[in-house]
């Protein structure tokens, strides 16, 4: 079974169709760009598939559980990283991981492990001890990253992780995600850079609430004769 | 008549923390000055030392002249201020914001009309919503009117295109072009490493330190490095695989590319070929390219 | 003009459209005097009491009675000799005894002067100064009634504490202090929240960079309130003379003038609130636990001054609401005019304009 499964995944507010009859699947071990202009619906499709809204009407499964009626089971076997929230600045980089250990029910001495695998991988050892909010702006992606698949899920979910990162920054960040990927998490990712959905395995792209575009990027633009991903979104996004 | 945006010799720390060092650089009459870097390079902070809101550790500036420790009250009349977040009242429609804006200028829509008429128009439809409930492109637009209703002679936007889609952002370059017409000088940040080309001229920053201030195409000119962007069906293998060899300067993902840049240039290319051929990489193509703006930045900030 | 004017238009659709502080702004004075007035009432209904009479003639019976008839004390025992105050009172029912000297009516009489001892369960303090002033007021009509009877100067030895609430409203003392808190609630906090949103918004940035001066900024946006915590005072007004029945025996034109000089206290206090916070967490909080907390506790609200300790009577003079809550009570209850109460007009107004100078020294022209 695929680690994520939509049948016209509907959310209705109101009089207002957020996201409209969706279907997709998302393959095992799959970078999967989910782009889509502001307020196409992105945010709202996230928000069910991570259990946190409950769909109008449709179906959705999510690493096998349904989104209707396991939702626990679902947030157990995902990860989720957004920009705008991740970690706690107040609390220092071990005490962050611990933490997030901790809620997913890691064991004390996993989590143990696991802090001094993912200190040596990022090469923060000395930093452990540090509040976050005092580490630069890349490392804060990274690790909130790293703590999000911390929990070995089936699944991630990135919401725009790179906004604002500075350009190396970012491309580190990607080689995180691919790193992920090649070990078999699947990775479900946002982006207003374009150049990222280049990196994805395959790429869909939402307009007006509905999945217009649904393919591999060489796919995408060869389809609408593009040269690059951007164009094939301005083509999308603009041609409504 | 001196430039309208003159900065020297700014230092700005916060605590410990140093948001800018030794920034100097010039705007021109007319001229669309971009001020690129990531988040936390200081872009911001040196946007509120101009517009008057902070102060400066060290060093002087002037807008249209004016300088902005001095004379802050006549700075104020006279500039355009779109801040970094979306800053207008989500509360009050986007007709009332407008209002607002221009008689706290002492202005009226209508004085200026001819400036913002292109762009108003375009959310004209839109008129009696209220700001919160408009789209992200369409508040950048508004905002965007907001700032220019009273006819600044200076504008200043800090990041107007953050967070917004590729559609909008491209919307909003255009409409800054048309700005271009009407003579009015603007400085604008952005992250967006793609949108510099679309600037006349760029400063280029990183941790509060400018790394290059030039034309896009000069700065691309002086990219010191034979480039090649190599690019095979899996990715990552490929990335690992150019990582490994030994005479790789730098390997990094651009798109549906990698870029390479070898130690010893087009003398390299040669055994980089030979090396990858070996190995099973299906579909694979290697082209030269020139460098873009974010080849440059990513150098030169190593 | 007309910038000020504008900007003040845009004070109030930001107040009309956001339902939950209209809300706030005017349901919170309705809940909160209906609350006040019927439910958290500390009046006292029929809280058992023991006599012990050692006097046993017509004018300690006649006394004993009286204290029974007012209807808020119930007789439950008499008490035979001193011994038994003290199991009466482990006892746990009785909340206060009345011990009536031996000899009352005779002493009352011939050495015009007598004192009844009134002793009250300490436990809960509330509830035993309630009761001792209950007793003492009983007493003291007695005694005058006695007074009118035989025309004579006699003293029964209390203290008379409730000469202006005969009736002992407790409605009529928290009215006053209702308003004072809704006033503060209305002018400080949400003075200094709509300032902070401003901040956290990112429009302040805006607004400082216009040619606005910062001071019309600051007036324009508490302008709206201070005409809103006006029509609150007259809501929370009419509703104590309409409802409760509470006199207003002064000028209504003074008690609207002190009204507005509060409000303008407040608002001060909300400036100087909004000049040193950042977002409105915090001034709420500040609001909250700076004004709030130490002014329905310190302002003789709900507890009186007077038995209070030292440290924190000297403290509560610093309490705007304090002063305001003496000029309510004086003007409703007393029919005070303002040559009664020019001393605490005088305070409120040198408040005023102390904290507005901190407020207009610690604004800041910039963002830090």
């Amino acid at each position: 079974m695929n680690p994520i499964i939509t049948r016209s995944l509907t959310k209705k507010f109101g009089n207002f169709i957020a996201t409209n009859a969706i279907t997709f699947e998302v393959l095992p071990g799959e970078i999967f760009g989910f782009l889509g202009a502001n307020g196409a619906g992105k945010t709202t499709a996230m928000r069910m598939l991570c259990g946190l809204l409950k769909p109008s009407s449709g179906e959705a499964f999510v690493a096998g559980y349904n989104v209707y009626t396991q939702t626990e089971k679902v947030k157990k076997s995902i990860g989720y990283m957004s920009q705008r929230f991740s970690l706690y600045e107040d609390l220092t980089v071990k005490e962050n991981i611990r933490f997030y250990g901790g809620i997913y029910g890691l064991s004390n001495q996993q989590i143990k492990d696991k802090t001094a695998q993912l200190l040596q991988k990022l090469g923060i050892e000395k930093e452990a001890g540090q509040l976050v909010g005092a580490l630069p702006l890349g490392w804060k992606q990274k690790l909130s990253f790293s703590v999000a698949i911390l929990h070995d899920p089936a699944i991630v979910f990135l919401d725009e992780p790179t906004g604002g990162v500075d350009p190396v920054t970012r491309r580190q960040f990607w080689d995180m995600i691919y790193e992920a990927a090649n070990s078999g998490v699947t990775v479900f990712v946002t982006t207003h850079y374009m150049d990222e959905a280049e990196y994805c395995n395959r790429v869909s792209i939402m307009v007006d609430g509905k999945i217009e575009a649904l393919d591999t990027p060489v796919a995408l633009k060869s389809h609408y004769q593009a040269d690059t991903m951007n164009d094939v979104f301005l083509q999308l996004a603009r041609g409504k | 008549m001196a430039n309208p945006i003159i900065v020297n010799g700014i230092y700005k720390n916060f605590g410990a923390t140093q948001a800018l060092q030794d920034i100097s650089f010039e705007v021109k009459e007319a001229e669309l000055f971009g001020l690129i870097g990531p988040d936390g390079a200081g872009k911001s902070t040196l946007f509120r030392i101009l517009t008057t809101l902070l102060l400066a550790d060290k060093g002087n500036a002037t807008v249209n002249g004016l300088d902005v420790v001095k004379q802050y009250k006549a700075i104020r009349k006279i500039a355009g201020y779109m801040p970094g977040r979306f800053s207008l009242y989500q509360d009050l429609t986007v007709e009332e914001n407008l209002h607002f804006f221009a008689t706290i200028f002492n202005t009226t829509i209508t004085a200026n009309y001819d400036l913002i008429k292109d762009i108003y128009e375009q959310i004209a439809p839109f008129k009696k919503r209220l700001a919160g409930q408009l789209s992200g492109g369409m508040k950048q637009k508004l905002a965007l009117c907001c700032a220019l209703v009273h006819k600044p002679v200076v504008l200043f936007l800090d990041e107007p295109t953050t967070g917004v889609d590729p559609v909008s952002r491209k919307e909003f370059w255009e409409m800054l072009k048309g700005l271009k017409g009407k003579g009015i000088p603007v400085l604008v940040s952005t992250p967006y490493m793609d949108e510099a080309v679309l600037c006349d001229r760029v400063a280029l920053i990183q941790k509060g330190a400018l790394l290059e201030i030039d034309t896009p195409q000069n700065i691309i000119h002086r990219f010191p490095q034979r480039i090649w962007a190599v690019r095979a069906e899996n990715m990552f293998a490929l990335l690992l695989a150019i990582r490994a060899f030994p005479q790789t300067a730098s390997c990094y993902a651009f798109g549906e590319y990698l870029h390479v840049t070898l130690k010893a240039g087009e003398a390299d290319l040669a055994s980089l070929q030979a090396y990858l051929q070996q190995q099973e990489h299906t579909e694979m193509k290697i082209l030269p390219i020139t460098a873009s703006i974010e080849d440059c930045f990513m150098a030169l900030s190593a | 003009m007309h910038q000020f004017l504008v900007f003040v238009r845009k004070e109030f659709y930001h107040i009309f459209r956001d339902k939950r502080t209209l809300l706030i702004l005017f349901g919170m004075p309705v809940v909160q005097i209906i609350l006040f007035g019927f439910a958290i009432t500390n009046e006292i209904r029929e809280a058992k009491i023991a006599v012990l009479d050692q006097s046993h003639d017509y004018y300690s019976r006649r006394l004993t009675d009286k204290l029974v008839a007012s209807g808020y004390l119930i007789t439950d025992q008499y008490l035979q000799s001193n011994n038994q105050v003290e199991t009466a009172f482990k006892a746990g029912e009785i909340k206060m005894v009345v011990v009536i000297p031996a000899k009352f009516g005779e002493d009352f009489f011939h050495q015009k002067k007598v004192t009844v001892q009134l002793l009250a369960d300490a436990g809960d303090p509330n509830t035993a100064t309630t009761l001792l002033n209950y007793a003492t007021a009983i007493i003291s009509s007695y005694q005058q009634e006695l007074e009118l009877q035989n025309n004579l100067p006699l003293t029964i030895n209390t203290t008379v504490r409730m000469r202006y609430n005969p009736a002992l409203k407790s409605v009529f003392l928290f009215v006053p202090g209702v308003m004072t808190l809704i006033l503060l609630l209305v002018s400080a906090m949400m003075t200094s929240i709509t300032i902070t949103r401003e901040k956290e918004l990112g429009t302040m940035e805006i607004l400082l960079v216009s040619p606005l001066p910062p001071a019309m900024i600051i007036i324009g946006k508490v302008m709206p309130y201070i005409l809103l915590a006006f029509v609150n005072a007259v809501i929370i007004l009419s509703m104590g003379v309409g409802i409760f029945g509470m006199p207003i025996k002064g000028s209504i034109l003074l008690l609207l003038l002190e009204c507005v000089l509060f409000v303008l206290t407040s608002l001060s206090l909300g400036i100087l609130i909004s000049t040193v916070t950042n977002t409105q967490q915090t001034a709420m909080m500040a609001s909250m636990m700076g004004l709030l907390m130490p002014t329905v506790l310190l302002s003789g609200f709900i507890f009186p001054v007077e038995s209070m300790p030292e440290p924190l009577q000297v403290l509560s003079n610093v309490m705007p609401a304090k002063w305001f809550i003496i000029i309510l009570k004086d003007i409703m209850l007393k029919g005070a005019g303002l040559r009664d109460i020019w001393l605490q007009t005088g305070i409120l107004a040198g408040m005023t304009l102390f904290f507005l100078g901190i407020s207009i020294r610690n604004f800041k022209i910039r963002l830090n």
